[in-house]
């Protein structure tokens, strides 16, 4: 048994021995240890290396306020969590643990050489120095910097667990089940109301899971506490999480907690999440997050070896671990006499306890001086030793700015305290502001923005039985707010009750300028000379200088170094502490995994995949799939390995000749219904619907109010009441809900009703001069020709035998039809119809040739010919426009003069004088030719395609005046030279639409 | 993530809404009427309030439908909601401003 672990004490399981490795070096600990107090008790000081300067660090704290020691956990090649505090580690059988930000090895790292330089780093050294060659900073400084400056690696395996997220409400959340947390929990819940009691430990206690002199109640205080968990255990409103952190305040009482299921399993059952993110509303909060202990400031305060004095008791009292073997208690807090009397009386060698206060006096000192511990005041750390570890101290006494009895004192462990920081992190976050109490040294919890109160440590509540009270109180608080009735009952308590008053601020030395560096933040290596800087180089606030130092910005968020580096700055700019104020609280509170976050958004169901009813036939069909917003839509149908190129080349040979079958399901669909349907659409749309017919279609455009084309489809009467109305794929959400805004806020008047039925219908095109002879057999109670249903034409009747709504409709110029069936229909009617058209010649075909087909014919795509920015004058779409109509939405904007403006960017059509050569979308179009850049654009092309039917390649553009300038020779400027191009009309295919009306 | 208080379904996660802009921004009943300035200022021009902000939310996974609500932009607290076509609330317990 090493020297560390002491025969007895500690809530560890000394019959279960658990083996572990830390750097590949195998150690033996006891279930309950933490990868920390394991190591601790087999003699191990070193724990890594610190972030800047390498040097060499062992444990500060015992919990999550830990800075130093940071280390990877392994368990495969997805499943390796670097950056965790080994104090937070609970270790299992087989636990791999390394250490991080150092090479080869930890005891020696060639990067310590940084160290020797330090000297030349100082605050901001890396935006000082590499500044020139400006390109080298990427290429060569970040790289190398970023390598010698880090933290643990990223795994490079994807990570294999699973992570799950749930949503909770409650009517008081409790954060920290210390004890304040405990008596809250306990008074709100005994009302019935629904509680939720967090902890970030294994095991609800907090303080109380050092506590052995208390008495609660008249119990013991591990005997109070085991009561009142198994209480609170047999409430079934009570919700107990433990190792589960409220990390973040959110709006509204939104509270965020991350609870750890497996890590500190050997062996999780597979299934299990690793973490479960909560999202807890609370009617109200109590926040009961205790208080986090001060380092003091003096040189060589970092040397492995150094720690807090509560981190001295948490050791003893949970995991019966001695931190040394002959002990130095520097401290200017009465509370820290506690651990030199614990570990005195444990049978630790305790050399001294120097006080760095003028006077150390009061029941603290005395019981100290009673035990027979040499006492000495006005102390002050000039320096320690020790290469790997704490080997000595220097001490003095500081008497008027003097130092007096310099002496070094040999020991290995030295435990410190400044005093303690309340834990107002969430409360912070809260939106709730701060002030600063004179009398207790610290930043209390004062105006508040959400329903919560803080209780405990955390508002600077001390001595045991006042914090219990304190717990109890806000717990009935918060219940009578949540509308219980509930009912205070004192908590009788008697315990060693130390100050817990302190010093923020670096020791005095008494005008001596030290040799080595006194650590202010650990965990981002910044020293007093650091922020010294800051302030003599001109910065005043606070949130500068903790960037410009990087204070307070490592992982820890500076839990134990931000009042530190707040009272340094406040001296060095020679203002009062509160004046120059705190910087900002941030979630989260400890890091949390990205995994946790992401929860069940991973894979497949990161985003949701809409497919259309026939896309299972595409898939066995060979189709190539493009995403056209959340929906997998077939681009094209190649054969026999052919190219994109050809393949879509042949679909589009085959719609013009013969006929082709296109799925055109994600067509957003919404049926408007009721007596003002039609009233309602011609205000909505440009064109006028009261004069439609019923079984007939029209070609619809939607602007918004500022006159420009929004959305376009065709909209179909199908009843005297009741209107198809289709949109553009990508547009079907935006058009319901502009159509539910006009409905609900401008006309509520109107009796007109919106469903959505895009998903309702399966959508089948059948396009080409032999659609209706395809379509006709399959068809009985509708009569297919051109007499009885002309171009725009919609009839209700069967098909195969299921119902069907026929629209005649063409976005190819061919004969068309879109069969319009209910979606569980979708997968046989495509079937039937290819069987059908065989004989025909029937093609299937997708988005890329739909494209070229509609580009043909001079179609636009709303979102590729138009932009926001395009009025349907500009899109040759005037026509649409019902003249004669009061009132459209768009319809005062459009009468602005400019929107009529000769120079306006109209729809043209672009014939390369080559034909061979296929323009690029959204090249720029110019007047001159070989000319340099700045030139003046006076247009851009927004569809390019080579058409196989036409021979050659087609292009729709949007050019200043383009209509004026038919005939004209423009050229769209590449890279590789000028492309002279004519203007044309936008429609090269069949322009008088004899083939459309055939 | 914000409490909204549907006036139709009650309070619900900021999740199931949509914002909708400032209220009471009333279309012209006969836009053809009103000169340029004026339908600029319909279209384009919106207060930009710090304290309380009347200002529209589509509870657009629940049921669908615009509502109004008062909101102090300094603390995020809603003071109010109401059904759209109702006249902003005049005074208003706990309105500070």
């Amino acid at each position: 048994m090493s020297p560390y672990r002491l025969a007895s004490g500690g809530r560890i399981d000394r019959a279960r021995q658990v083996g572990f490795t830390f750097d590949g070096r195998r150690y033996a600990g006891f279930a309950g240890d933490t990868l920390a107090s394991a190591l601790l008790a087999n003699g191990v000081r070193l724990f890594g290396r610190s972030f800047k300067y390498h040097r060499p660090r062992g444990l500060l704290g015992a919990g999550s306020e830990e800075p130093n020691a940071l280390v990877s956990v392994v368990r495969d090649a997805g499943r390796c969590t670097p950056n965790v505090r080994a104090t937070q580690v609970e270790i299992y059988e087989g636990l791999v643990a390394e250490s991080q930000n150092r090479w080869p090895v930890l005891a020696f790292d060639i990067m310590a050489l940084n160290d020797l330089f330090a000297p030349l780093m100082p605050a901001a050294f890396y935006y000082k120095t590499f500044m020139w060659p400006r390109s080298a900073w990427h290429r060569w400084y970040e790289p190398v910097i970023r390598r010698a400056a880090g933290l643990g690696r990223a795994p490079s395996a994807p990570d294999p667990d699973r992570y799950a997220q749930r949503f909770a409400h409650c009517d008081v959340l409790v954060v920290g089940a210390g004890p304040a947390g405990l008596a809250a929990a306990l008074a709100a819940s005994a009302s019935g109301a629904r509680v939720m009691l967090c902890d970030e430990q294994p095991e609800p206690g907090g303080s109380l899971l050092d506590e052995h002199a208390a008495t609660i109640d008249g119990q013991p205080a591990q005997r109070w506490l085991s009561v009142a968990i198994a209480t609170l255990a047999t409430r079934p409103n009570v919700t107990l999480l433990k190792r589960t952190t409220a990390f973040g305040y959110f709006p509204h009482n939104l509270v965020g907690l991350c609870e750890r299921l497996t890590d500190h399993l050997a062996a999780p059952l597979t299934g299990t999440p690793r973490e479960r993110l909560w999202q807890v509303r609370a009617r109200e909060v109590v926040i009961a997050t205790g208080a986090v202990e001060r380092p003091l400031v003096f040189p060589g305060n970092d040397r492995p070896g150094v720690m807090l004095a509560s981190a001295g008791s948490t050791y003893l009292h949970r995991y019966g671990v001695s931190v040394g073997s002959r002990i130095v208690v520097v401290t200017g807090c009465d509370a820290a006499y506690a651990a030199a009397l614990d570990l005195h009386t444990a049978g630790a060698t305790v050399a001294l306890v120097a006080d760095v206060r003028d006077t150390a006096a009061g029941a603290a000192p005395a019981a100290a001086r009673e035990a027979g511990l040499e006492v000495v005041e006005r102390a002050t750390v000039l320096g320690t030793s020790g290469r790997l570890g704490l080997r000595s101290i220097e001490l003095g006494s500081l008497v008027d700015g003097t130092i007096l009895n310099r002496r070094t004192i040999a020991c290995d462990a030295l435990l410190m305290s400044g005093g303690y920081t309340p834990s107002v992190h969430l409360f912070s976050q809260s939106r709730g502001k701060l002030a600063w109490d004179a009398a207790r040294q610290a930043f209390l919890p004062d105006r508040h923005a959400e329903r919560e109160r803080s209780a405990g440590a955390c508002r600077g509540v001390d001595g045991l039985e006042s914090v219990l009270a304190d717990g109890a109180q806000a717990g009935v608080t918060a219940a009578r707010a949540a509308d219980r009735d509930a009912e205070w009952q004192p908590i009788r308590a008697a315990a060693r009750d130390f100050n817990a008053l302190g010093v923020p601020g670096a020791l005095r030395q008494g005008g001596r300028q030290a040799r080595s560096r006194a650590f202010v933040d650990f965990q981002n290596d910044v020293t007093t000379k650091d922020l010294a800087l800051a302030a003599r180089e001109g910065f005043v606030s606070i949130e500068h200088i903790k960037r410009y130092t990087t204070a307070g910005m490592a992982t820890d968020q500076g839990k134990t170094s931000n009042m530190n580096a707040l009272a340094i700055v406040a001296d060095g700019l020679a203002r009062p502490l509160p004046d120059v104020g705190l910087t900002t609280f941030r979630m989260p509170y400890t890091p949390v995994s990205f995994g946790a976050l992401a929860g069940y958004d991973r894979g497949d169901l990161f985003d949701p995949v809409r497919t259309t009813p026939t896309h299972e036939w595409a898939r066995r069909h060979g189709a190539v799939f493009e995403d056209v917003g959340q929906w997998k839509r077939a681009r094209y149908f190649p054969r026999d390995g052919e190219s994109m190129h050809l393949a879509v080349a042949r679909e589009c040979r085959a719609v013009r000749a013969a006929c082709g079958i296109f799925d055109a399901s994600t067509l957003g669909k919404i049926e408007v219904v009721g007596p003002d349907a039609a009233a309602f659409l011609s205000r909505m749309y440009v064109n006028d619907f009261a004069s439609l017919a019923v079984g007939r279609c029209r070609y619809g455009i939607l602007l918004r109010d500022d006159g420009f084309i929004c959305d376009d489809g065709v909209i179909a009467r199908v009843g005297y009441d009741r209107f198809h109305v289709t949109t553009t794929t990508g547009g079907a959400g935006r058009v319901l809900s502009l159509m539910e805004d006009y409905l609900q806020t401008e006309w509520p008047d109107l009796r007109a009703w919106l469903t959505s039925t895009t998903e309702q219908w399966a959508v089948v095109a059948v396009q080409g001069p032999k659609s209706r002879e395809v379509l006709a057999p399959l068809i009985t109670d509708v009569d297919l020709s051109a007499a009885a249903l002309p171009h725009l034409a919609v009839r209700d009747g069967r098909i195969c035998g299921v119902p069907m709504r026929l629209f005649r409709v063409s976005f190819t110029g061919e004969l068309g039809f879109e069969v319009n069936v209910p979606a569980d229909y979708g997968p046989s009617v495509w079937e039937a119809v290819c069987s059908a058209g065989r004989e025909s010649g029937i093609t299937p075909y997708g988005t890329e040739t739909m494209h070229v087909l509609r580009a043909e014919k001079g179609y636009i795509i709303v979102g590729q010919e138009t932009d926001g920015t395009v009025t349907p004058y500009d899109a040759g779409l005037g026509w649409a426009i019902g003249r004669n109509k009061a009132d459209f939405v768009g319809k005062r904007s459009l009468a602005r003069p400019a929107m009529h403006a000769a120079d306006r960017r109209q729809l043209v059509g672009l014939s390369t004088v080559d034909p061979a050569v296929v323009l690029e979308e959204g090249a720029q179009v110019v007047e001159q030719p070989a000319r340099a850049p700045p030139m003046r654009l006076i247009g851009h092309v927004t569809s390019s395609y080579s058409s196989a039917v036409l021979g050659r390649s087609i292009a729709l553009a949007l050019v200043e005046g383009g209509r004026s300038r038919t005939g004209q020779t423009l050229y769209v400027p590449m890279p590789h030279g000028d492309i002279p191009v004519t203007v044309t009309q936008p429609v090269f295919y069949d322009a008088e639409g004899t083939r459309l009306h055939a | 993530m914000l409490l909204i208080d549907c006036p139709y379904c009650g309070p619900r996660p900021e999740l199931e809404f949509s914002y909708a802009g400032q209220a009471h921004v009333v279309r012209p009943a006969d836009p053809s009427a009103v000169d340029a300035d004026a339908w600029a200022g319909y279209l384009y021009l919106r207060a930009n309030t710090r304290g309380v902000h009347a200002e529209r939310w589509r509870h657009t996974h629940g049921c669908a439908r615009f509502f109004n609500a008062l909101r102090d932009t300094t603390s995020d607290r809603f003071l109010v909601t109401y059904r759209s076509g109702e006249p902003r609330p005049a005074s208003l317990p706990g309105d500070e401003t």
